[in-house]
């Protein structure tokens, strides 16, 4: 039981990053558009910033093995 | 022209992969009728209304070589498990070959031997059928038999038997031996993890150059080999267009120089740039060997201890190189009242560790995932065909699977890429915020 348990909560972890990743790669979408010359500083930045965001539900799917 | 040699080639792909696909599914019913002949004298016969009642526990009591276990009783998770752990044996395709063992225990001291000591099938799964100075090879891996009245030296065993027990709340699964009417406990090797992931401290210790081991030294040969052939080629070719490989790497290189080096170290780039490039070229290279199929599936991006020793060399580049301003910026933030530095010193000391935390778990997670993605894919073939009971289902299946594992394997060579840039960046950000001089 302990176990499903922690999958709900991976789960909810991975909605989070789900709408973070989501809004990180819409906005920059949008910041192409305006500015496509600028495509490889947007796309860089990007990549990086939902690699932080990933970070946060992965703490959280780690601790959700340990519960 | 190029549009006809684009399909050949994806005609060529597809052929290739479904029929690896059936030939894996065929050696893993093929293995179980092979060896039928063997044991019919034995429970397979017998007591198969037995085993039937036990294949719905998903566990079975059987004394038994895998080959010997009944085909129903497919578990997913465990295949999974299996195919993503590392090995003494390096598979490719259903051939498997031996590799050395370098054991060490408290009681009997070093051992040092070929992994074929323990006879296991050429085309088989890594179980073997003898043990060698009370160590044995279980799903691939080295385990060794904790009761000391296990005779030493090559003995046959007979079979091999895993227990589902609950410990704490947490399953645990339990591998034992039979010898001689008897059960004996195996241990696993011993893991640093102090028992948070089921390992922790046994009667062994297990420095094998295993298959990720093998991996690594292969990968790291071919890096060696293409990167001073292509100095080589710089020193030859001065001042002329490059070609060949050095034409292939040279725009990855400037790429990842001008994109994630320069604008994160500027002046102390040269500094941290062989240090960038080596974790950059050692990912990426990894990542994209384990996902040549067949050939070992090497998953060593996908183990822990490895993505956790890259974060070890990040961290310590990191705080070493750490300046001033670093560590002020760290215990006692300029520019904030002090009722704020009390909340934000401790967070900041948190984040001096999550950082490596993260870039271990990222690497691990994502490598991973996509194997157990893939492995599970092709496992639908065999849930369908057994759910369905009528093989056309399973058949089905196969074909639905060979598209989605081609779907996912083309992800993951994009993730292969994605992650070692990953890697790469952060820690360049990581030492540029650590080797920054601000003025305030």
């Amino acid at each position: 039981m302990t176990g499903t348990l922690a999958a709900v909560g991976a789960g909810l972890a991975v909605i989070g990053a789900g709408i973070g990743i989501g809004n990180v790669g819409a906005k920059a979408m949008e910041a192409i558009a305006r500015q496509p010359e600028a495509v490889g500083d947007i796309r860089a930045n990007m990549i990086l910033m939902a690699a932080l965001v990933e970070g946060a539900a992965l703490i959280a799917i780690i601790l959700s093995f340990f519960a | 022209m190029s549009g006809m040699n684009i399909k050949s080639l994806l005609t060529l792909v597809l052929v290739v992969a479904s029929v690896s696909l059936f030939a894996q599914a065929d050696n893993h019913t093929d293995s179980s009728h092979e060896q039928a002949a063997q044991s019919e004298n034995s429970h397979e016969t017998d007591n198969h209304d037995d085993q039937d009642a036990h294949s719905t526990e998903g566990h079975h009591d059987e004394c038994a070589f895998h080959h010997e276990q009944d085909p129903e009783n497919f578990n997913p998770q465990q295949i999974a498990f299996h195919h993503i752990a590392d090995a003494n044996v390096y598979s490719i395709g259903p051939l498997q070959l031996p590799l050395p063992c370098i054991l060490y225990s408290k009681e009997s001291g070093w051992d040092i031997f070929l992994s074929n000591k323990f006879e296991f099938d050429r085309l088989g799964h890594g179980a073997g059928y003898k043990a060698f100075n009370r160590y044995v090879l279980d799903g691939g891996s080295v385990k060794r038999i904790a009761d000391a009245s296990f005779p030493g030296g090559s003995v046959a065993i007979e079979g091999f038997k895993h227990k589902e027990i609950v410990v704490d709340g947490k399953k645990k699964e339990e591998a034992y031996i039979c010898y001689g009417g008897n059960e004996y406990k195996l241990d696993a090797k011993s893991t640093l993890d102090g028992g948070m992931f089921g390992g922790g401290i046994t009667s062994f210790h297990d420095f094998s150059i295993t298959k990720n081991v093998t991996a690594m030294i292969l990968v790291t040969l071919f890096l060696m080999w293409m990167f001073l052939s292509i100095a080589s080629a710089y020193k030859k070719r001065e001042g002329m267009a490059p070609k060949g490989l050095q034409g292939f790497i040279e725009p990855v290189f400037t790429f990842m120089n001008d994109e994630v080096v320069e604008p994160f170290l500027g002046k102390k780039s040269l500094t941290y740039l062989p240090f960038i490039m080596a974790l950059f070229f050692f990912i990426l290279g990894l990542n994209l060997f384990g996902q040549i199929p067949f050939f070992g599936g090497a998953n060593v991006t996908g183990s822990l201890s490895v993505t956790l020793v890259l974060a070890v060399i990040t961290f310590l580049v990191v705080n070493f190189s750490g300046k001033k301003d670093y560590w002020q910026h760290i215990f006692w933030m300029p520019g904030v009242p002090a009722w704020v530095k009390t909340i934000l010193t401790p967070v900041e000391m948190l984040g001096v560790f999550i950082k490596p935390l993260t870039l271990m778990l990222r690497l691990f997670a994502n490598i991973t995932a996509g194997h157990i993605v893939i492995i599970i894919f092709v496992s639908l073939i065999f849930i369908f065909g057994k759910v369905g009971t009528v093989p056309a289902a399973g058949y089905g299946a196969a074909v639905g699977s060979t598209v989605l594992t081609l779907f996912m394997m083309s992800i993951e060579l994009l993730v292969a890429f994605i992650q070692a840039f990953v890697f790469a960046i952060l820690t360049a950000s990581y030492i540029g915020a650590a080797v920054e001089e601000h003025h305030h």
